[in-house]
Parts: structure tokens; C-alpha cells; sequence
């Protein structure tokens, strides 16, 4: 590697130590110079947004650990102390249980925005195939971490969710076996279960980095989805973006202000208030809100290792999404057929969701079938037919192009965001 | 065309945050006016005074409150001297003392309330087999909070004439499955205030279940208090924010 210049920057302690660790003219590089596409619109905060949540979750999630005691006798006990005699005990514990719910709405945006956006195409395969890596490591951690107070929901969600495992032949019930420590949800599962959701925000936190790493290699997409040609059609990431995702991160914050002052037990369940107690089965076990559509998938399907094979594929496939899209055109702009069934997509997982929350019955569960269906459709047949079929729209020439003369192709269409005037 | 998916989308959004609320088991709870409602509500403390009267002589001879201190109460407007007070009022076990034997003494303001039953088996003895809950945090463990308590406190009323009540079991029209183990409990003049307030059952209801409301969340006014505070803050950067993100992209064309 080529010798750091040695008057790079005006500090001579930052310089000396760069010439040696040259972590400042990384991220001077990352952070400073990174080119990010000009005409990026505020759905491309949420990776920045989904990041500080995860760093609140880190910071809150130490706090309550002090606190917080992983033996089946004394964790609901814990937890209460926590909510009435620790110093804003409250508040660190409101903070950090709907801190995951909105952690999940930024995701989930974020994950709506990739697909909207074509944002998984070449070159960003492997960029994609960790965020659907990070996914699955923060559903494993948020569901840990919603079994630590030991609440009526907490231990038959446990139930319900270790006892999938068992699905699979030979080797499903030696891994209930060992995920539970025992023979049922015990003591054992609930001491594992804290230090796993201990280690895994580590492990995502490193993910995030990796996740970060392939970014940066071919830089960020943008709504139209071509490639920037040059600096004319770029910003320097700071301060732009900076100040553009700063102002999206305080809009975020209010919104989550509200839930954790005004509501903070809204995105909660009632039974969660009430110690576990295996004797005594809830009327209806239900997932926190951010499983519902996941969990509709499992009970949609009659057989137990099907319905636990869609539920797991349904993430899975997401992995292959980039071959199955066949279409060279990333943005949706361009992909007039593709961008209605990108709508049918999502209505349909908010179906899913719904369909989640009742009661696995009726007209919910043929409403479940059909929509598990879909999502399968969707992503198996129609993605790689359309790619094939699909006219799409002319491209422009270049981002600053299509932005700055107000002409081409895409200036009537009503999801070209206008760039901001002064 | 942009309309309908405006309108369909908005339709799903709707039904996906009904969905998270999650429906109780299909009776209607009717919502009540409470002090502590709202952005700027505070709990209604001669309420909740009156309410902890109600738990003291009627609802503590079954229901434990375990989780939460005799201090606790200071948060609605009880002084040092009235806490001790309170707190003598209840004789709990201490010790081992010296010989090696447990004793009782009166209760300090760090106490937490005493239960009625020494444990479950205790309680389900002395109740028919049914087993009173403990109030710490009922008004966040049913569907329905504080709504759902007053409708369930003034819900008691004779059974409908298909419906066979088992022996021991009272009914109530809002207790899923209608049959519960405690009975009409609350009457009229039950307890005598004194504040000169009278004691209807109505009114006993609204008090116990704004007690409740504060057991289960003794932080309540604290959490309100700092959220407007926080949210006003964060409004005023936004608005920074925004004027500073404005005034830079401007610079690009």
C-alpha cells in the first residue's frame, strides 16, 4: 500500500497517526468524498436511520442488562423493578422495546425502497444477500429479545416458535432439544436465550459494517437507477446526505417519541403483563406485530413442515432475488407493468399481516392462503416472466440530464420526486 | 387510476394498524373519560386517593399488589407521615432475628403491600378454586386497560335467562366466557370517602381503576411530562434541520 501523504490533514496528531493507522483517510474517503447520486430522495435515509436504531437498541439494551436478571423466578421481577425503581428505568426499557418495532419500520422501508428501486441488481448482489442476512439475524435477536421478560407471551411464543423446529425430520427434535436446554421452555432457554440476544446485535453490528463495505464499493442507487457517469451527477456525501439524513432522522425520532411518551405499550400485547405460566395457554398466541405476515405464511400451509418451509423460504427466496428479476431496468419508473404488482406485493403483505393477527380460521385462513400464494407467485413466476416480457420505458441519458433540464421521459411520471428548489 | 391505489393502499394501511391493535373477543368496552388521557393528562390524584381507599377495604382482602411499594403512593399526593402511617397500618414478616426465628413488625413506607394469601394454593383454597389475581399490573394486562376494569367492575348483572351459571360463578357481561369466580363486589355507600364524595358504584369503579392505572404505571405524568418536552425539541431541530438542508442544496443548481 502506497505511503499516506503527510500533510493530509492540518492536525499534526490526526497526521501522525494516519501515516500509521490510516483509519482517518478512510474515513474521509467513506465519509467525506463518498459520491452519492444527487437525485436521491428521502426513502434513502432509512439505511442511516435503520443504523442509529440498531446503535439506540445497543445503547439501551447494555443499560438493561445491568439490571435485568435471566433466571425464570426473578426476570418478571426484574423487569418491573426496572419500569418503577431503576432511575428512568422506564424510559430506557419503553425506549428499547418500541426502539425494535421502529428498528423493523425503517428496515422493512428500507427493504420496500431495494425492491422498488431494483436496488439488488448487478452490481449489488452481494450487498443485497447481506441485508437479507441481517434480516433474518435481527428477526432471531428481536425474538429473543421479546422472550427475556417472561411474560405470558414471552414463554408461549417461545413455545410455539422453538417447537417449529420440529418440523424437520431426523435432526428437528434434537435441535428443540438443545435450543430449549431441556425438554420444555425452561430456565435453561430463558438464560441461553439472554446470552444469544446479548451477542447477536454484535454479530449484526458487524454485518451492518460488511453491509456498509460492499456499499461503498459500487455506490448507492438512486430513483432512477442508472449509474452516475461522473461528478456532475454526484454530491459529496458530507454534508449533503448528511444533512438531508439528519433532518430524516428527527422526523424519525418524533414519530418514535410518540409511541415510547404517548403509547408505549400500543405495538405490545396485554398478556405480556402477566407472568408466564405454563400451565395456562393464552386464548391466542400472536407474534409481535413485525412476524404477523411471516407467521400467517405458517399456518396458512395444512402441513407443519410445509407451513414451516414456506415461512422460512419466504425469506430465503428473497436471497435469489437477483436472478429471478430478469430485467436489465432497475427502477420501477422505467417498468410500467412491474411497478403495479410492486403495489399488489405490498398490499399483500399487509394482507399477510392482518391475516396474522386473527385467528387462524374461516375466511382469515383461505384470506392467508391466497395471500401466501401470491407472495410466492409473485417472486417465482411473475418476476422472472416480466423480466422477459415486460416493455420498459427509454432511460435517460444521465441523472443530472434527466434532473436539471426538467425534460425526458420521466418528468410527468408522479414518482419522479422534483429536486428540491430553494 | 393513481386514486384507487391511493385509496386501496390507504384502505390496507388502516386494516394492518386495526390488525396490530388486535380485536378483543367481540364485546364492546365503552371508553370512559380519564384525567390521564390524552397528551396532557395527569392522573387525577383525589381520584386515585379514593381508589387505593377502595383497594384497601375491599379489593386487598383477595387481590394481592405485590410488585409495587407502600412509597409508591407518594406519586399520588400521600406525605412522608402519612406513608409511615399507611405503612404501619400492615404487619409484615422480618427477621430471622437472632434465636433464628422470623417475626413480624409493622410495615416501613419501602415495604411492598402485603398479600392476603401466603401463596397461590392459599388463595385458590379460600376462593372456591379460583385465583384473584394480582392488581400490580392489571390495568396493562387486559385488553382494554382501564376501560376494560370499569366495564368489568360495573359489568356484574343477572345472567340472561339461556345462560347456566355454574355454582360458585357470578356473571359479568364483559369477563370472556361471562362467568367469573369474584362477585359483585362494589356496592352503593360500600366505602365512605372522605372527601364527601359519593360512593355509587359507578364512581368506585372510575377511582379503583384510576389507582390501578397508576400502580401499573406510577411513571405515567413523569413519561408525559418528558415527552412533550422531547417532542418539541426535536420539532425546533427539524425545522434547523431543514432550513440548513435547504439553504445547502440550494447552492447546486
Amino acid at each position: 500500500m502506497a505511503q499516506a501523504q503527510a500533510t493530509k490533514f492540518k492536525n499534526p496528531v490526526v497526521n501522525w497517526i494516519d501515516s500509521r493507522l490510516p483509519i482517518f483517510t478512510m474515513l474521509d474517503h467513506e465519509y467525506n468524498h463518498y459520491p452519492m447520486p444527487r437525485n436521491v430522495n428521502y426513502l434513502w435515509a432509512f439505511g442511516a436511520i435503520a443504523g442509529i436504531m440498531l446503535m439506540i437498541m445497543i445503547a439501551t439494551g447494555l443499560f438493561l442488562a445491568m439490571q435485568y436478571s435471566s433466571h425464570t423466578s426473578l426476570a418478571f421481577d426484574s423487569v418491573e423493578r426496572i419500569m418503577r425503581d431503576v432511575n428512568y428505568g422506564w424510559l430506557i426499557r419503553y425506549v428499547h422495546a418500541n426502539g425494535a418495532s421502529m428498528f423493523f419500520i425503517a428496515v422493512y422501508i428500507h427493504m420496500f425502497r431495494a425492491l422498488y428501486y431494483g436496488s439488488y441488481k448487478a452490481p449489488r448482489e452481494i450487498l443485497w444477500i447481506l441485508g437479507v442476512i441481517i434480516f433474518l439475524v435481527m428477526m432471531g435477536t428481536a425474538f429473543m429479545g421479546y422472550v427475556l421478560p417472561w411474560g405470558q407471551m414471552s414463554f408461549w411464543g417461545a413455545t410455539v416458535i422453538t417447537n417449529l423446529f420440529s418440523a424437520f425430520p431426523i435432526v428437528g427434535d434434537p435441535i428443540v432439544t438443545l435450543l430449549w436446554g431441556g425438554f420444555s421452555v425452561d430456565n435453561p432457554t430463558l438464560n441461553r436465550f439472554f446470552a444469544l440476544h446479548f451477542l447477536l446485535p454484535f454479530v449484526l453490528l458487524g454485518l451492518v459494517i460488511l453491509h456498509t463495505a460492499a456499499l461503498h464499493v459500487c455506490g448507492s442507487n438512486n430513483p432512477l437507477g442508472i449509474d452516475p457517469k461522473g461528478p456532475q451527477d454526484t454530491v459529496p456525501f458530507n454534508p449533503y446526505v448528511t444533512l438531508k439524513d439528519g433532518f430524516a432522522v428527527v422526523i424519525f425520532m418524533i414519530i418514535f417519541a410518540v409511541f415510547v411518551f404517548f403509547m408505549p405499550n400500543y405495538m405490545g400485547h396485554p398478556d405480556n403483563y402477566i407472568p408466564a405460566n405454563p400451565l395456562v395457554t393464552p386464548a391466542h398466541i400472536v407474534p409481535e406485530w413485525y412476524f404477523l405476515p411471516f407467521y400467517a405464511m405458517l399456518r396458512a400451509i395444512p402441513d407443519k413442515l410445509g407451513g414451516v418451509l414456506a415461512m422460512f423460504g419466504s425469506i430465503a427466496l428473497l436471497a435469489f432475488l437477483p436472478w429471478l428479476d430478469r430485467s436489465k431496468v432497475r427502477s420501477c419508473k422505467f417498468r410500467p407493468v412491474y411497478r403495479q404488482f410492486f403495489w399488489i406485493l405490498a398490499i399483500d403483505a399487509l394482507i399477510l399481516g392482518y391475516a396474522g393477527a386473527m385467528p387462524a380460521e374461516g375466511s382469515w385462513l383461505v384470506i392467508a392462503r391466497i395471500g401466501t400464494f401470491y407472495y410466492f407467485f409473485h417472486f417465482l413466476v411473475l418476476l422472472p416472466v416480466l423480466g422477459k416480457l415486460e416493455r420498459t420505458r427509454p432511460l435517460p441519458n444521465s441523472i443530472s440530464e434527466s434532473i436539471l433540464k426538467g425534460g425526458g421521459s420521466i418528468a410527468a411520471g408522479a414518482h419522479a420526486k422534483p429536486m428540491e428548489k430553494a | 387510476m393513481r386514486a384507487l391505489k391511493t385509496a386501496i393502499l390507504s384502505a390496507a394501511l388502516a386494516l394492518g394498524i386495526a390488525g396490530a391493535a388486535q380485536a378483543s373477543e367481540g364485546v364492546h368496552i365503552p371508553k370512559q373519560t380519564w384525567a390521564h388521557a390524552g397528551i396532557f393528562g395527569t392522573i387525577d390524584k383525589a381520584a386515585a386517593q379514593r381508589g387505593f381507599q377502595i383497594y384497601k377495604e375491599v379489593c386487598s382482602a383477595c387481590h394481592s399488589m405485590r410488585l409495587v411499594p407502600i412509597r409508591t403512593l407518594a406519586g399520588i399526593g400521600f406525605k412522608e407521615d402519612e406513608l409511615k402511617g399507611i405503612a404501619s397500618g400492615y404487619e409484615v414478616q422480618a427477621g430471622p432475628n437472632d434465636a433464628g426465628e422470623m417475626f413480624m413488625r409493622p410495615g416501613l413506607p419501602a415495604d411492598r403491600f402485603p398479600s392476603p394469601f401466603a401463596n397461590d394454593q392459599a388463595a385458590r383454597a379460600s376462593n372456591n378454586g379460583a385465583l384473584p389475581p394480582d392488581l400490580s399490573l392489571m390495568a396493562k394486562a387486559r385488553v382494554g386497560g382501564e376501560d376494560y376494569l370499569y366495564a368489568f367492575l360495573t359489568g356484574f348483572e343477572e345472567p340472561p335467562a339461556d345462560v347456566h351459571v355454574m355454582p360458585g360463578m357470578n356473571y359479568n357481561k364483559v369477563f370472556p366466557g361471562h362467568q367469573v369466580g369474584m362477585p359483585n363486589i362494589l356496592q352503593p355507600d360500600g366505602v365512605t370517602f372522605a372527601d364527601g364524595t359519593k360512593a355509587t358504584v359507578e364512581q368506585q369503579a372510575h377511582d379503583v381503576a384510576t389507582f390501578l392505572t397508576f400502580v401499573a404505571e406510577p411513571h405515567l405524568d413523569a413519561r408525559k411530562q418528558m415527552g412533550v418536552k422531547v417532542i418539541l425539541f426535536l420539532l425546533v431541530l427539524a425545522g434547523l434541520m431543514y432550513a440548513a438542508k435547504r439553504k445547502l442544496w440550494s447552492t447546486l443548481h
